[in-house]
């Protein structure tokens, strides 16, 4: 007997089924996991783990906080620094630059996508360090040295210069993914604007008004990579658990300490206390994305400008 | 000849167009008067949209495009180089055949023109020439208690209204409208016309059709396009009843296209 078709969909639909339930199995399995093995060093600190600014490992001292803190404002740098670079390359390739240009351009935009994390960290510690100490850190003191941000000793290795790493790695995916956006605003829309007598920045204004919600979408996705980003914060950052005023201090991130500590936890309670500082990164990346969603929301509807009279 | 030159308010002469290699074009020649509505009709592809967007250099957009020949508004040349294509698009203005709102509120989508342009002279100058604009593409009753509302809120036929509206706002002297009403029902349709022959008293239009009584309705004059030629420019009246050319007669009474 032939299969009908509508026993065909059924099996169609069991299989599509089943992938989303996986996919929603994993993150149950994952957060279960964690919060179990997470236990000894909640039930042991509690909230206090959270709000602890000291970390000594052979005194069993966990603080989560200086972590926390180095996370979430290293990722802050990289996306306030990758985010107008982005906006302006992608505005560049759809706006201005003739596919001749346009095309190369692209792909060497992909290509540094595809240069490996630690490639970029050890480029970091060689180049973009000494960099930071030698120039790009000294002109940042001479001009805006009164500004409690830039003080302090000058080494290269410390939170800015991670920042700024990170935002050459959030750079691709944040630039191809507004230039996708803007490629989907209608051309109508800037035909519209340019049989108004709009210059080309108007025009781009409004393009960039159309797009609203897809580039808060890309700055949070750009905002996600650096939240997680690992290996190469590991080589640059200094890893040390400090809250400075300072970028040019050293600092530290979850996803690094994890990395850079996992192998010599041989205690059970310090390896809870990495697993909980795991499961603190899962909570940090749900807020921030959470509140970016918030905010895209936001910025949609007064785009759109919905509100009823 | 340079009395009627004088007379016009666009003149074209011996305009040819490509893209790229493909000519889309052929040596078109024609004058429009002020104040009058002129209809380009043709079967699809025979350029008449491209000649339109020749008029306020809309095909700047498209790559590889080049025109050649002598367009001038006011007698003052087109496509000289030191023309300042925002100040002649300002003149110019288009109605595109899907109306393209902005998304933003009605009023806004009426005020960026003015706002971008810098015509108002405060913030009662600029609602006095929304309103304006608003009552010029008759659509000020129909949306005056609903001003913030989205412009994607409105039918299909008002979008158009508002896109006219907002084309209006920025004071053209010439309206350019390619084929504004053919994605819209019949009244909504009929409202558009109403609108062309209204604006005739202000505007000199110029309006694309696929519709040949559209064309009749509206127009003072037709012009007749096929396989990027113009075949013959003429009175209406005298198009649709006693046209010049064998071509002509074989399109309006649909013998092709």
């Amino acid at each position: 007997m032939p299969q009908t078709g509508a026993a065909g969909d059924k099996i169609f639909r069991l299989i599509l089924l089943s992938a989303a339930t996986i996919l929603l199995l994993i993150i149950v399995g994952i957060l279960l996991m964690m919060v179990q093995n997470a236990l000894p060093s909640i039930e042991r600190f509690g909230l206090g783990f959270l709000t602890g600014r000291e970390w000594k490992a052979a005194q069993n001292e966990f603080g989560a906080l200086p972590f926390i803190y180095g996370t979430i404002v290293s990722s802050i740098i990289a996306v306030v620094l990758a985010v107008p670079l982005s906006l302006g390359i992608a505005i560049f390739l759809v706006e201005q630059a003739s596919p001749k240009i346009a095309r190369p351009i692209s792909f060497l935009i992909e290509l540094l996508a595809a240069i490996p994390s630690v490639v970029y960290g050890l480029w970091a510690i060689f180049v973009l360090a000494p960099f930071v100490r030698n120039h790009l850190g000294v002109f940042l003191q001479n001009y805006f040295g009164w500004l409690p941000i830039f003080q302090g000793r000058l080494t290269g290795i410390g939170m800015f210069t991670a920042g700024l790493v990170m935002a050459l790695m959030i750079l691709p995916i944040v630039t191809a993914v507004v230039r996708d956006v803007l490629e989907t605003v209608p051309q109508a829309q800037r035909e519209a604007a340019l049989a108004l007598g709009a210059t080309q920045w108007e025009t781009t204004r409004v393009v960039l008004g159309n797009a609203a919600s897809g580039i808060a979408g890309a700055i949070v996705l750009g905002l996600g990579r650096a939240i997680g980003e690992t290996m190469a914060v590991t080589m640059v950052i200094g890893n040390s658990p400090r809250i400075s005023a300072s970028l040019f201090e050293p600092a530290n991130t979850i996803a690094s300490l994890l990395a850079a500590n996992f192998a010599e936890a041989t205690d059970e309670i310090y390896l809870s206390a990495l697993i909980e500082m795991g499961l603190v990164l899962f909570l940090v990346t749900f807020i921030v994305n959470a509140l970016a969603k918030l905010l895209i929301i936001g910025v949609t509807n007064r785009a759109n400008n919905t509100r009823r009279a | 000849m340079m009395q009627k030159i004088m007379q016009s308010k666009i003149s074209v002469s011996d305009l040819n167009f490509f893209y790229g290699k493909t000519q889309a074009l052929h040596g078109v020649s024609l004058e429009i008067p002020a104040r009058e509505v002129i209809a380009f009709i043709g079967p699809s592809g025979c350029g008449k949209s491209t000649f339109l967007r020749t008029l306020n250099r809309m095909n700047d957009l498209i790559p590889a495009a080049r025109a050649e020949g002598r367009v001038t508004i006011d007698g003052q040349n087109v496509y000289a180089p030191e023309t300042d294509v925002a100040a002649l698009r300002r003149k110019v203005g288009m109605v595109f055949q899907k109306s393209n709102p902005f998304p933003k509120s009605i009023y806004e989508n009426v005020a960026y023109g003015i706002r971008i342009n810098r015509i108002h002279a405060n913030k009662a100058d600029l609602s006095d020439r929304v309103e304006k604009a608003l009552r010029d593409a008759a659509l000020w009753n129909e949306v005056k208690d609903r001003l913030n509302s989205s412009a994607f809120s409105l039918s299909g036929g008002q979008q158009q209204r508002l896109c006219i509206a907002r084309a209006l706002a920025v004071k053209p002297e010439i309206v350019l409208m390619d084929e504004p009403a053919s994605a819209l029902d019949p009244i909504a349709t009929q409202k558009i016309e109403e609108l062309i022959v209204e604006l005739k008293r202000e505007y000199t239009i110029v309006v694309v059709t696929h519709n040949m009584q559209q064309a009749t309705r509206v127009s003072d004059k037709t012009a007749f396009f096929m396989l990027g030629k113009l075949i013959e420019y003429n009175r209406t009246q005298k198009m649709f009843t006693n046209p010049d050319e064998k071509l002509t007669e074989d399109y309006i009474t649909g013998r092709f296209g």
